[in-house]
């Protein structure tokens, strides 16, 4: 810390002890500790302070304090996002809003629900459910993870196919902007006049501001939901069997692929009985109105025989579905029986490029002695490859990382994405300019000029050199160098 | 130096003539570009020296939103007509932004994939032809089917743009599930032209149903909250819940069903007998086959236009309004609107309505009808927007008569000025005068 942002912090925590209780300032070094990561815990920085605030208007005194001082800030819900998007700044303020967890409203007559950022994704459906609806986007974290961060990260979960992104889901949102205003972006109904916002805020990942409280919409739980199982000799048959499914018109609520070495995992972890010797399963999730269900669920079948199917279940009561979606929930902490360490990849490809891409990872996974477990959102081609390593051993980290990032690399090479739901955050910013051109990288930050010309919110995450807003003179607060601590173990 | 002749070297242009002034406001040159490089060099060249610009596809809803302040070019779309790729197994496409929205419909129909997007403008602009992909963008048009696939804003997973400057860039991808970098097509959704040219769009397709029903319900207004409430919470999954109605007469209720065989039809008389309800609609219930001479169902706006003149000979210029609120607020809007004088159709499933004046209402009395509509719709959580009006009518409406109140504007001028800091495309068409 240099001696003029010490002073900063010192001008900036004068204020803050003025305008809110002392119980929401965290100022001991050992207890910021705690903070210092997010769910991507290979990042570690210890913030400057930490604010738990207890109300919006706290985040408003907080962030409008950020402003005065020129102090960069940081949201952070649960903490459970895997890209460092809650990574701290250590010359900035880490604003906590797990507290804000009021569930203001579930309104059934309207499809709505009005919830504080902090949240928790699970809690908005269990509210829900009594009347018949749910929230849709669920992602794999929604017991812990908040309605903030999923705004913020745009995480979906396995749903997306069907039922679209986090960004459908969100009706409006209060937020505090970068110099501190509280602003109301959207309205409770759809078409809000103006520029769209809401849509250009969620998933802007914490640079555009605090969500302090959405308005979400809610979906009508379907009439029947049935989910599947089925066995293939390789990951090549079926992601054809997915790719089949999908062009015959059928549009599953999940359809998910484990291959052969994730299957190994799940079976060690939770023994989910999955099709013996199987090459690769997967667990597709029909919902709807019974009958289109019941009539889908042939269509399914068939189309799994055709592309090699060996096994093919479909559960018939909860306790069956449930079973199922064992192996695939337990998937990624089950990896940890059959590896010490591991890094989970995020990417995205179009579909039909699936097979090419995995014969690829495979090839790659040979080549370099990295071996690759594949858990993956098979509908929308969202993939999470597992790599896996052994941290004690010389070299392993580098070579994790590297496979890490010819996935991200094929990924972009098949015209797909480096993020599908988890963020670019700290982690992704120096592949953007792979995806994105110089051009398309200043365009986006256009948006971000508008909302924050002294770059204090959350810097340094996405974009991997911040564009000059305007003719002022450039104000740029980097990403602190992290502290590399070997790769993610969670 | 002329217009045309300034910016000859950067794409086709012509002298603009009369039927190019863009709701009133002359221009000056119509460029016809066949590229984002020909956009970008055309656009350039109009930055440097100072010139308005205003993009039109068909032109079939140039005159939606405020006249623009001044008009020096009009920018076509129609050189970018093409499909760019079809991407049957990933159910994607991607097309010029001027590519036509129901040539677009027949390309993709043969491999039984459509874009879920309604045209509200059917039968307006050049010849008839509607709206095309670009205007459907950046009007944010969406229809009744938006309650089965979402609203474009959804569908539309990257864009090409270029910058007032020139600058050409992309957001998004060609992927359905993507989050990296800001969602700049979102930015533009709705937009009218006033942040950056839209060359290229890519689509999330849906598969074309394999069988659908409609089932119709006149119902008294006194039992349209009931019978909205019922369909709303509905299981059976309707890809269109629409309500129509017009003053004196009892609203209608179009519930559309889409799915397999058999199954959609089971569906449709699960909902007939719901409806046929005494409490309901009682008698008044049809199972409506698409393509059969009862297949009048009300598709949004075009429904609302043609309830004095037949499709696709509208040129008349009513008061048409959207108009949007929550859910169970629905039966109020509907009853307010008629009770102002306002055909009203749209998707009560959703939220939104569109509404319509007599192109002959007095101006006094459309404004006043205008001020009752937006205060119960703001009353409802929702917002009314003047999409268009007769010049009348819309000369006595300023910006913030035109859209209502406007959450988050101070933060809007602030993305104009970055975006288009000359203001040099469509100058005072969009919200607070941008």
């Amino acid at each position: 810390m240099t001696q003029q942002t010490s002073q900063a912090m010192d001008d900036l925590l004068t204020d803050l002890r003025a305008a809110l209780p002392p119980h929401t300032l965290v100022t001991d070094p050992t207890e910021r500790d705690t903070y210092a990561c997010d769910g991507l815990a290979a990042y570690r920085v210890r913030p400057g302070l930490v604010v738990l605030v207890d109300t919006a208007e706290q985040v408003a005194a907080t962030v409008r304090a950020c402003a005065r001082h020129h102090v960069p800030f940081v949201a952070r819900g649960s903490g459970t996002g895997l890209s460092g998007g809650a990574l701290p700044h250590a010359d900035g303020v880490l604003v906590v809003t797990s507290r804000l967890r009021t569930l203001h409203e579930v309104r059934p007559q309207d499809q709505r629900a009005v919830a504080d950022p902090g949240v928790i994704n699970l809690q908005v459906s269990k509210a829900a459910n009594p009347h018949g609806y749910y929230f849709a986007p669920d992602p794999s974290s929604q017991q812990i993870c908040s309605i903030g961060g999923n705004v913020a990260e745009n995480s979906g979960g396995a749903h997306c196919l069907k039922y679209g992104f986090t960004a459908g889901h969100v009706l409006s949102l209060e937020v505090v902007t970068p110099d501190g205003e509280q602003v109301t972006l959207g309205t409770e109904a759809p078409d809000a006049p103006g520029y769209d916002l809401l849509g250009a805020f969620v998933g802007s990942e914490g640079t555009l501001g605090i969500a302090t409280r959405a308005t979400l919409r809610l979906t009508r739980m379907p009439e029947d939901v049935r989910t599947c199982l089925a066995g293939f000799a390789s990951t090549d048959e079926a992601g054809s069997a997915t790719s089949a499914i999908i062009a015959a018109g059928v549009v599953p609520a999940a359809i998910e692929i484990m291959d052969a070495l994730a299957i190994e995992a799940a079976e060690k972890a939770v023994s989910c009985g999955y099709p013996e010797g199987a090459g690769a399963v997967l667990v597709i999730e029909l919902d709807g109105p019974e009958v289109e269900v019941a009539h889908e669920l042939e269509r399914v079948r068939q189309l799994c025989d055709e592309h090699g199917c060996s096994e093919f279940r479909a559960a018939t009561d909860a306790a069956e579905r449930a079973e199922i979606w064992k192996g695939r929930k337990s998937a990624f902490a089950a990896v940890g029986r059959i590896s010490p360490d591991y890094i989970v990849q995020d990417g995205v490809v179009p579909r039909t490029s699936l097979p090419d891409v995995l014969r690829e990872m495979g090839r790659i996974s040979r080549e370099r002695g990295v071996r690759v477990a594949n858990v993956f959102h098979a509908g929308d081609g969202n993939l999470h490859p597992l790599v896996l390593f052994d941290a004690s051993q010389n070299g392993a980290t580098e070579r994790a990382e590297e496979v890490s990032g010819m996935i991200l690399d094929l990924c972009i090479e098949h015209g797909g994405s480096i993020t599908g739901e988890h963020g670019v955050g700290a982690d992704k910013a120096r592949y953007m300019p792979r995806m994105f051109s110089e051009e398309d990288l200043d365009t986006m930050q256009l948006v971000r000029c508008a909302f924050d010309p002294a770059h204090l919110a959350n810097p340094g995450k996405i974009y991997p050199t911040p564009r000059m807003c305007g003719e002022r003179p450039r104000v740029v607060h980097a990403a602190d160098e992290p502290v590399v601590a070997g790769a993610e173990v969670f | 130096m002329a217009v045309v002749d300034l910016l000859s070297g950067a794409c086709a242009v012509r002298p603009a003539e009369d039927a190019d002034a863009v709701d009133g406001v002359p221009a000056q040159a119509v460029a016809r570009p066949a590229d984002a490089q020909e956009t970008s060099a055309l656009l350039r060249a109009c930055h440097d020296a100072g010139l308005a610009v205003v993009v039109r596809g068909h032109g079939s809803k140039i005159t939606w939103g405020r006249a623009p302040e001044r008009v020096d070019v009009v920018l076509e779309t129609g050189g970018m007509a093409g499909l760019v790729e079809h991407s049957r197994g990933d159910l994607v496409a991607t097309a010029g932004a001027g590519m036509p929205l129901d040539r677009l419909g027949e390309l993709l129909a043969e491999a039984r994939h459509q874009l879920v997007v309604d045209d509200l403008a059917a039968g307006r602009g050049a010849d008839g032809a509607g709206s095309t992909l670009g205007g459907a963008v950046a009007t944010g048009m969406c229809g009744p089917r938006r309650l089965w696939a979402g609203p474009v804003r959804d569908l539309v997973i990257g864009v090409r743009l270029v910058l007032a400057d020139g600058t050409v860039a992309r957001s998004g991808g060609k992927v359905v599930k993507n989050v990296a970098g800001y969602d700049l097509a979102k930015l533009l959704t709705g937009s009218y032209g006033t942040l950056a040219v839209i060359t290229e769009v890519t689509v999330r397709l849906h598969p074309e149903p394999q069988e659908e029903v409609s089932v119709r319900a006149r119902v008294s207004p006194d039992r349209l909250e009931a019978t909205l409430a019922l369909l709303v919470r509905s299981q059976l999954a309707p890809h269109t819940l629409e309500v129509s109605a017009a003053p004196g007469s009892d609203p209608l209720v179009t519930v559309g069903l889409g799915g397999s065989p058999g199954g959609t039809r089971q569906r449709a008389d699960a909902v007939a007998t719901s409806l046929a309800s005494p409490d309901l609609a009682g008698g008044s219930v049809a199972v409506v086959d698409p393509g059969t001479p009862e297949d009048e169902l009300p598709s949004g706006l075009a429904d609302v236009d043609q309830q004095d003149s037949p499709a696709g000979t509208s040129t008349t210029r009513p008061v048409l309004v959207r108009t949007t609120g929550r859910l169970s607020g629905i039966p109020e809007l509907v009853r307010v609107a008629t009770d102002q004088g306002f055909g009203v159709t749209g998707s009560a499933g959703v939220g939104v309505l569109h509404a319509r004046l007599p192109e002959e209402t007095p101006p006094e009395q459309a404004h006043h009808a205008l001020e009752q509509l937006r205060a119960t719709s703001l009353r409802l959580g929702g917002s009314t927007v003047v999409l268009d009006a007769p010049p009348a009518v819309k000369s006595g409406l300023d910006a913030e008569a035109t859209w209502g109140p406007v959450p988050g504007l101070d933060l809007m001028r602030r993305v104009k000025a970055e975006f288009d800091p000359g203001r040099l495309l469509a100058p005072g068409r969009f919200v607070g005068g941008l």
